[in-house]
């Protein structure tokens, strides 16, 4: 793990007590999170835990109770640039007209600001990220005649296309194809060992070990948060979603 | 200027209901990607009583102090129902219906106060609700055009905005775009084409005039930029078609229901024979699919067979395949397709047994069910 | 007041029940756009009818009036399982191609017959007490026509809600539960089309279509705002529309305008008011209640997090009273103040410029937490 020691590397995010509400419930109470930097995290919990509401919070969408979210030592609107998010397949209406191209293109319009249009340079950038998933012969395929696995790994590439140092993904695995799994966990060690950091909402508590360097445990409130040897035990496990779960050893 | 064709004033009436049938279109393009349909209608009949009330405040007929005010009411409504569904529990149907109605029962009260009397058989008010397009002027078509070249304009500019909204709306605002100012603007839009388009097909109809080219349109593409240009064409088209037809003639019928039945037939024919989206297509297609399924199916129940019992020469009877058929009746037919294409051949009379070019056929297709693709 | 005035008073608050009672059902199922589709479709068949009969004030209007309602449903859901068009876009392509058949089918065949179209769409609640359209039988005057045609219609609404009470509540509420106990909810939702394709049609001659879309959305709408239990949203909507009858009669008395205008007015206004000042539901209410539970779970908030940096290295920075609003994220001002009334209550206390939990603030901190959470 690098910068642990090193004072001078910032966190990947810096969360402070951050509390987020929905009407009279917290969904997230007075979280505190330091994730270090080139790390793939695992984000784990029970449904209506807040997994999907952190992110949410750190990408600005979501405005908390209380608290504050630091992205690399920056402020959110500042630091949202460098971060690119992977929301959930089904956020999204598929039968909307567009290619596969056009959709991963679209991660590339951040950084052209409110005038400029996709150029050579976007379109060269979105070919890469369409190769890296392997879905460059798919290019021009209408999204909605998209499997699964196909579908998630547009949103990946639509990701890679911003080359962030921060990837924020919601649920990649559910409703995947084995072999799509296993390339998008290949890709997020590629992307780890370059220096990048990935925190990701995970639901297969079984593949935890396997995939990933930290996990946050959380349950409205964080359980537990640290490297996965360390911190993804039977006790944990039980404090965060009661005593029904075991890690079936 | 438009002179050029016989009936007097045909000209303008023909430039008008073009531009206005490309701008709704476009802009309907919108409208239709975000579930907001009937968002026009509803704000169409939510502008009477800014209509009015200009009037009463200008003092004049002027389309283009009409035109704001109907453009104030408009956005006024825009807010109250996007209010009425955020802020309390009453669901957007019924927030635009009760805006619609409201406004424009309240506009008609102003009217009927204004004229002193308690009917509304007034002159103002037909035209209102079905538009004028026959009576459409220079003047009237270059007021469009101010309208319709700015709005088109922002839409060029701001595509890749929008088109990003519409999409994927929390992905945008993770990139740092401000998705509300978008909303605002794509809304402002809305508002400014309905106005305009008021004048020429009246309220009643100008839903048709967003929803039906943006409908139609998606039947042929799968590309947001055609799918807008192409309705904006459909558009144009029906505003054509029905200033023309509507003209023929000695006797003139009302151009705005000409326009809206053919762009409504546009939307027929593209919901039905539109290639891949197709209603006609899809079922020749699912046929089509079926076919080659019973092909397989027997081809492989053949091969499974051969498998069976060893000695491949046996061959295996039409009733064998029929009995293992889910399909038995068209059992005979795919049996002599397969024979054509040379998967199958008879080793006796009566008796079948796949060949090797049938066993590489079902081969290939089982390796490329891989990656399974919808 | 007059016989006159009365007459047509009954008449508006008849159609307004009439209307309100198909109203809820409309809100509550989210169809409340079919009424405006409803509304401008029925001039086809009307117009059909009428080509048909010959006769302005044939009861076959009605039929092919009500036809053409259920007709436009159909072509709705039609369109729908197509797959390739939305339920809002449907509505959108539907009404509109039905209504200009019907003008067009007008102006090419009845430029003699003076069919107000304008009347279709704003009515003529005013000529109700002509003689006319009277209602005569056996040499006795039984009042309007088409008052007489309203409350006829009421009974049926009402019987039908009452017979179907059940099936129209589970129908509504939950359609999947419905269809697990062997009902299909398809039958309810044909019969409430058929209903509001009635009262519409019947509503036109009076008050215009428009009105009517007001009337099925407007009281229903403000008396969801009212309450939570069905059966007292259906009075709360009949005698809100009873209201917007007679009071917007008299507006319209007064100004001397459209009475279906101001009736429409009066209805955009009480769900206006209701809007805001509803008692439970009401904006200005709910803002209130929010602005105190928000208070409490500040307090809570407070408590909570004092837990979780008690003991620690941290303690001083993030407990601080000085700092706290920086960590927390809260305005100055409002930290202050909440760290006031933590004080106040002895959930905590001050030592220099630190907090610090007391024994009865824990508890409350450990108590919000357990809420927080979903153990199971």
């Amino acid at each position: 793990m690098t910068g642990l020691n090193d004072k001078k590397m910032e966190f990947a995010l810096e969360i402070n007590d951050l509390t987020v509400s929905y009407k009279d419930k917290p969904v997230l109470w007075d979280i505190d999170l330091e994730i270090p930097q080139g790390a793939l995290v695992g984000i784990v919990g029970p449904n209506g835990a807040g997994k999907t509401t952190l992110i949410k919070s750190i990408l600005g969408l979501l405005k908390p109770v209380a608290g504050s979210a630091k992205i690399l030592g920056l402020e959110i609107d500042q630091g949202i640039k460098k971060i690119a998010y992977v929301p959930q397949r089904g956020s999204v209406d598929w039968d909307f007209p567009a290619t596969v191209f056009d959709v991963v293109q679209m991660g590339t319009y951040g950084k052209l600001g409110w005038l400029r249009r996709p150029g050579i340079k976007e379109k060269k950038l979105t070919k890469e990220a369409l190769e890296k998933v392997g879905m460059l012969e798919l290019a021009h395929r209408q999204i909605s005649q998209l499997s699964g696995g196909q579908q998630q790994r547009v949103f990946l590439a639509r990701a890679l296309v911003q080359h962030a140092e921060i990837y924020l993904m919601d649920e990649p695995f559910q409703g995947v194809d084995s072999t799509t799994e296993q390339s998008i966990v290949e890709l997020l060690r590629e992307l780890r060992n370059q220096g990048a950091t990935a925190l990701v909402v995970h639901h297969d508590l079984q593949t935890v070990k396997d995939y990933f360097d930290w996990v946050v445990l959380l349950n409205v409130r964080k359980i537990a948060a640290g490297p996965v040897s360390e911190v993804f035990t039977e006790t944990n496990l039980k404090l965060a979603f009661g005593s029904r779960v075991s890690l079936g050893e | 200027m438009f002179e050029s064709l016989s009936v007097p004033g045909l000209g303008s009436v023909v430039a008008g209901t073009a531009l206005l049938g490309f701008l709704c279109g476009t802009l309907g393009t919108f409208a239709v990607l975000r579930k907001q349909s009937l968002m026009g209608d509803a704000i169409s009949h939510a502008c009477l009583p800014g209509l009015i009330l200009a009037f009463l405040l200008f003092n004049s007929k002027e389309s283009w102090a009409l035109m704001l005010g109907a453009g104030i009411s408009g956005t006024i409504a825009t807010m109250v129902i996007l209010g009425i569904s955020r802020f309390s529990r009453v669901k957007e149907d019924s927030a635009l219906a009760i805006t619609l109605s409201v406004f424009f029962g309240f506009g008609l009260m102003l009217l009927t106060w204004v004229q002193r009397r308690p009917d509304a058989a007034q002159a103002g008010l037909a035209r209102f609700l079905f538009g004028q397009a026959a009576t459409l002027l220079d003047r009237d078509v270059w007021l469009l055009a101010t309208i319709a070249i700015p709005c088109l304009i922002t839409v060029f500019i701001f595509w890749k905005q929008f088109q990003l909204v519409c999409f994927d709306r929390s992905f945008a605002q993770s990139l740092g775009f401000r998705v509300f100012f978008i909303d605002v603007l794509l809304s402002l839009l809305l508002v400014m084409v309905i106005v305009a388009g008021l004048e020429t097909v009246g309220v009643v109809l100008m839903s048709a005039l967003l929803v039906a080219p943006a409908v139609a349109a998606r039947q042929w593409t799968n590309k947001l930029e055609i799918m807008a240009i192409l309705a904006g064409v459909f558009g144009a088209f029906s505003g054509i078609a029905g200033a023309v037809l509507s003209n023929i003639g000695k006797t003139s019928i009302p151009t705005g229901p000409v326009i809206v039945l053919f762009i409504t037939l546009i939307v027929f024919l593209s919901i039905l024979f539109a290639p891949a989206r197709g209603i006609v297509w899809l079922q020749f297609k699912h046929w089509r699919d079926s076919k080659v399924l019973q092909l397989d199916s027997v081809l492989s129940n053949l091969l499974n067979l051969a498998r069976e019992h060893s000695g491949k020469q046996n061959g295996h009877s039409m009733a064998m395949l029929k009995g293992i058929s889910s399909n038995p009746s068209g059992v005979p037919r795919s049996v002599h397709k397969l024979l054509e294409m040379g998967l199958v051949s008879e080793v006796d009379k009566g008796l079948y047994i796949p060949t090797s070019k049938g066993a590489e056929y079902l081969n290939e297709k089982t390796s490329h069910m891989g990656a399974p693709l919808k | 007041m007059t016989q006159a005035q009365l007459e047509i008073q009954l008449l508006a608050m008849a159609t307004a029940v009439a209307c309100s009672l198909c109203g809820v059902f409309l809100v509550l199922r989210r169809m409340s756009l079919l009424s405006d589709a409803i509304s401008h479709t029925v001039l086809i068949g009307i117009v059909i009818a009428f080509f048909l009969t010959g006769d302005m004030a044939s009861p076959w209007l009605l039929v092919g009036a009500t036809t053409a309602g259920v007709f436009t449903v159909l072509l709705v859901e039609s369109l729908q399982k197509t797959g390739v068009v939305r339920e809002d876009a449907a509505i959108g392509l539907v009404f509109p191609a039905l209504f200009s058949i019907a003008v067009l089918l007008i102006s090419i065949y009845s430029k003699n017959v003076h069919l107000d179209m304008d009347a279709v769409l704003v009515g003529k609640i005013a000529l109700t007490p002509l003689p006319s359209r009277r209602l005569e039988f056996g040499g006795y005057d039984f009042g309007p026509k088409s008052l007489a045609l309203m409350i006829a219609i009421i009974i049926v609404n009402i019987g039908f809600i009452i017979l179907f009470f059940k099936e129209l509540k589970v129908s509504t509420f939950d359609p999947a539960f419905s269809k697990a106990i062997g009902f299909n909810p398809y039958w309810i939702h044909l019969g409430l089309v058929l209903s509001v394709s009635t009262t519409a049609v019947a509503s036109f001659d009076a008050v215009g279509s428009i009105l009517v879309v007001a009337l099925m959305a407007a009281p229903a709408a403000t008396a969801y705002l009212l309450t939570d239990k069905l059966s007292i949203m259906l009075v709360w909507s009949c005698i809100i529309g009873m209201l917007c009858a007679v009071l917007g009669y008299w507006l319209a008395h007064f100004l001397d305008a459209s009475i279906a205008g101001s009736m429409a007015t009066v209805a955009g206004i009480l769900f206006g008011l209701t809007f805001f000042f509803a008692p439970e539901r009401g904006l200005f209410s709910v803002w209130q209640r929010a602005k105190i539970r928000d208070r409490k779970f500040k307090l809570a908030l407070l408590l909570v997090h004092l837990t979780h940096h008690e003991g620690t290295i941290r303690e001083l920075e993030e407990c601080n009273i000085e700092s706290l609003h920086l960590h927390l994220r809260w305005n100055e001002y409002e930290t202050r103040s909440v760290a006031f009334e933590a004080v106040e209550s002895f959930c905590a206390s001050q030592e220099n410029k630190v907090l610090r939990l007391t024994p009865k603030g824990r508890i409350i901190a450990l108590e919000s937490l357990q809420i927080g959470t979903n153990l199971s």
